[in-house]
C-alpha cells in the first residue's frame, strides 16, 4: 500500500511540472505587453523599458519560468500590481467559498444521482429507469446560467424562499450563510446529477449480472443489503473517478455561478483578472486550480485502493 | 420409500433470444428424497445449469419458467420472494462453477460468510464468527483465522471453492445443489473438492445434486443419475445399474469419450461427432438421432418417452437402447 501512495506521488511530478509549463505560457503568450498593461495610458517608452527590465521582462523566456518556478517553489506566487495583494492572499480569502459551493453542489449530486441510479439499475429497463435516463439526459443539455436563472425566478423571484444574490462568510452567520449557498450549490448539482446517476447505473447493471450477486441472492440476502452492500461498493469506482473530477473541476470552474449569484469565490476572481488583465493573479490562480485539480486525482487514486482490495493488493 | 425433498414436476425453461424462442428445458420431472444424492450429467448447451437456475428461482429476468418444483412441502415457482429469501441459502444452498467470479471481490471472506449465518440463524456477531471458524476448518482450511479477513483475490482458486463450500453449508441445508464445482478448477484439485463434497453430504445427512459434464464424477458418488439432452431428460437410473447397463446411445456416447489410462497413447478419442440440436428449432423426433449411431426411420420422427429398463428405477428414453434384448424397447 506505501508503495502504491508513493508511486503515485512520484507520477504527481512531470504532471504539475508541465502544469506549470502551460500556466506560464498562457500567461506569457497572451498579447499584450505587461509593462503596457501595469502603466496605462502615461507609458513612454524609456518607462516601459525600465518596468520591463525591473520585472525581467526583457530576460529570454525559459530563464523567466525558471526564475518564475523557482519563486513559486518557494511559496512567492506573486503580487497583483492592482491591489497589492499577493496571489496566495487573495486565493486564500476566496477559497472557503468556492469549497463550500463545490461540496454542497457535490453532495447534492450525489445525494440526487445515487438513489436514483440505484432505483434505476435495481428496475433496468423498467418504466421509472426509462423516464429517469430520459430526464437525466434533458437535464445534460440544460446550461448553468439557464437553470440559475429559472432557480432565482421560482425560488428568490415568486416564492421568496431564498436570496437571489449575496454572501455572508460561515463564520459570521451558518444558517444565513447556508441561505446563500443553496440556489448556487442547486444550480451545480442539477448539471452534476445526471451524469453521476448514468455512470453508476451503467455500472450497477453490469454488477447485477455478476455471478456474485446470483450467490448472494441464493444465499437469501435481502434485496437492500445485496445492492447497498454487494453492487454498490464494485459499481462505484467509475463514480468515484466523475465525482473527483467534478470536485476538481467546480473549484475554479464555477466561473458562471459564482458571478450570476455574486459568490466571492475563486471564479470571480479569475473572472476578475482576466477582466482587469491582471496576469500575475491571473497566473497564480490557474496555477493553483490546476494543482488542486490533480492533488484531487491523486485523491481519487488513493479511493480506488480503498474500494477495491484487488488495488490495494497490487493484483489486477 | 420415504416423502421426496424435492420434487421437479414437468419444468421446462423457455429463453426469448433474437432467433425465437430458446426451450433450455423441456418438461423435465425429477426427484430426490432427503439425503440421497442426484448427478445430473450432460453436454455443454444441455440445459443442466439451466435447470439448476430454475430449482433455486435464479433463472434470468427474461425466462419463462412453467411446471412445478416442490421442496419440503413448497412449490418454490409459486412462493412468495420473502418466503423463498428465506429458504434460500438456510433450506437451500448451491455452489457455483466459478469460485473466481462467484465471490464478491470486495468483501472479505468473513463478512461473505457471516452474512450468510446472521441473515439466517439466530448468532450473534461473535458466534457467528466462530462458527465461520469451524466451517473453514471443516472444509480443510489452514489458519481460517486469518483467511476471515483475507479478500477472495488473496486465495487460490481450490481455496476459494472450499470457501464457497463453506457458505453453502453455513445453515446445514437440506439440499445443497453443486454446479460444475469442480469445472473451472485444477485437476489435481478437483478430486479434493468432490471428496469433500461427498464427506460432508454424508456428515450432514443433507440431499445433493451435482450437476456435471463428466460420468466420471458422478460415478461412485451419486446414488441416482439423470442423462440430461437438449433439455430432456434421456436417461435416468440409480448409478450402479446405470454403469452396469445403459441403455441410452447417449450415455453411452458420454461415458466413452472420457480419456481412460489404459488406452494407448494417441488413440483418438471417441467425441461424440455432430452438434447438439439448435434449440430454438425442436425436431420432431428424437434429438439425438442426427448424431447416434443406432439411429432408424422411426427415431426421426416421433420422439421417444421415458419407458422402464429392466432394473427398479432405471427410465430412458430410447427406441434402440443398447445392452437390450432386440425388441424389448418401446
Amino acid at each position: 500500500m506505501l508503495n502504491f501512495v508513493v508511486r503515485r506521488l512520484l507520477y504527481l511530478v512531470p504532471v504539475l511540472a508541465a502544469v506549470s509549463l502551460l500556466t506560464f505560457l498562457i500567461a506569457s503568450l497572451l498579447p499584450g505587453d505587461l509593462a503596457y498593461v501595469i502603466l496605462g495610458d502615461q507609458a513612454t517608452p524609456e518607462k516601459v523599458a525600465a518596468l520591463r527590465h525591473d520585472m525581467g521582462l526583457d530576460q529570454p523566456m525559459w530563464w523567466r519560468y525558471l526564475s518564475w518556478l523557482g519563486q513559486v517553489l518557494q511559496g512567492d506566487l506573486g503580487r497583483s500590481f492592482r491591489t497589492g495583494q499577493t496571489v496566495l492572499q487573495a486565493v486564500a480569502e476566496r477559497i472557503p467559498v468556492s469549497i463550500e459551493l463545490m461540496l454542497l453542489a457535490e453532495i447534492i449530486g450525489l445525494a440526487i444521482g445515487v438513489p436514483l441510479a440505484i432505483a434505476c439499475a435495481a428496475r433496468a429497463g423498467g418504466a421509472f429507469d426509462r423516464f429517469m435516463t430520459g430526464t437525466a439526459f434533458a437535464m445534460l443539455s440544460v446550461p448553468s446560467f439557464l437553470s440559475a436563472i429559472l432557480l432565482i425566478y421560482l425560488f428568490a423571484v415568486e416564492l421568496r424562499w431564498l436570496p437571489a444574490t449575496g454572501y455572508v462568510p460561515l463564520s459570521e452567520d451558518p444558517l444565513a450563510n447556508l441561505r446563500f449557498f443553496v440556489l448556487p450549490a442547486l444550480t451545480l448539482a442539477l448539471a452534476e446529477w445526471p451524469g453521476i446517476m448514468r455512470v453508476l447505473r451503467s455500472d450497477m447493471i453490469a454488477t447485477l449480472q455478476e455471478d456474485y450477486i446470483s450467490l448472494a441472492k441464493a444465499k437469501g440476502l435481502k434485496p437492500a443489503r445485496i445492492l447497498f452492500v454487494h453492487a454498490l461498493k464494485p459499481s462505484s469506482l467509475t463514480l468515484v473517478t466523475i465525482t473527483g473530477i467534478n470536485i476538481g473541476r467546480l473549484i475554479g470552474g464555477a466561473l458562471i455561478v459564482e458571478s450570476i449569484f455574486a459568490l466571492p469565490g475563486i471564479g470571480r476572481l479569475l473572472v476578475g483578472a482576466i477582466y482587469t488583465r491582471d496576469l500575475i493573479i491571473l497566473q497564480g490562480v490557474v496555477l493553483l486550480v490546476a494543482a488542486g485539480f490533480v492533488i484531487m486525482n491523486f485523491i481519487v487514486d488513493m479511493l480506488y485502493a480503498v474500494l477495491d482490495p484487488r488495488i490495494r493488493h497490487g493484483h489486477a | 420409500m420415504s416423502e421426496a425433498l424435492l420434487s421437479i414436476q414437468d419444468v421446462a425453461v423457455e429463453l426469448p433470444t433474437p432467433r425465437g424462442t430458446l426451450r433450455a428445458v423441456d418438461h423435465v420431472d425429477l426427484s430426490l428424497e432427503a439425503g440421497r444424492t442426484l448427478g445430473i450429467v450432460g453436454e455443454s448447451g444441455c440445459g443442466k445449469t439451466m435447470l439448476s437456475r430454475a430449482i433455486l428461482q435464479l433463472l434470468p429476468k427474461k425466462a419463462k419458467l412453467s411446471g412445478r418444483v416442490m421442496f419440503a412441502g413448497q412449490d418454490l415457482v409459486r412462493l412468495a420472494p420473502e418466503r423463498l429469501r428465506r429458504l434460500r441459502g438456510r433450506d437451500l444452498a448451491v455452489v457455483f462453477q466459478d469460485p473466481m467470479t462467484s465471490l464478491n471481490p470486495v468483501l472479505t471472506i468473513g463478512t461473505q460468510l457471516i452474512e450468510t449465518i446472521q441473515e439466517h440463524l439466530e448468532l450473534d456477531a461473535l458466534a457467528a464468527k466462530r462458527r465461520s471458524i469451524e466451517l473453514l476448518t471443516a472444509v480443510g482450511i489452514p489458519a481460517p483465522e486469518q483467511r476471515l479477513a483475507q479478500y477472495p483475490h488473496q486465495c487460490s482458486g481450490g481455496m476459494r471453492q472450499r470457501i464457497a463450500i463453506a457458505i453453502a453449508l453455513s445453515c446445514e441445508p437440506k439440499l445443497l445443489i453443486a454446479d460444475e464445482p469442480t469445472t473451472a478448477l485444477d485437476v489435481t484439485i478437483q478430486a479434493q473438492i468432490l471428496d469433500l463434497l461427498a464427506r460432508e453430504q454424508r456428515r450432514r445427512h443433507m440431499a445433493m445434486i451435482i450437476i456435471t459434464h463428466d460420468l466420471g464424477v458422478v460415478a461412485g458418488r451419486t446414488d441416482e443419475v439423470a442423462v440430461m439432452y437438449a433439455g430432456r431428460v434421456v436417461e435416468r437410473a440409480p448409478t450402479p445399474a446405470l454403469f452396469k447397463r445403459m441403455h441410452m446411445p447417449y450415455t453411452e456416447a458420454l461415458l466413452a469419450a472420457i480419456p481412460k489410462l489404459e488406452t494407448a497413447p494417441h488413440t483418438p478419442l471417441p467425441a461424440i461427432s455432430g452438434r447438439p440440436p439448435d434449440p430454438t428449432r425442436p425436431v420432431p423426433g428424437c434429438s439425438f438421432a442426427p448424431r447416434c449411431r443406432y439411429a432408424a426411420g422411426r427415431c426421426h420422427q416421433a420422439k421417444p418417452e421415458l419407458v422402464a429398463g429392466e432394473t427398479a428405477g432405471h427410465v430412458y428414453a430410447c427406441f434402440h437402447p443398447i445392452q437390450m434384448a432386440e425388441g424389448v424397447g418401446a
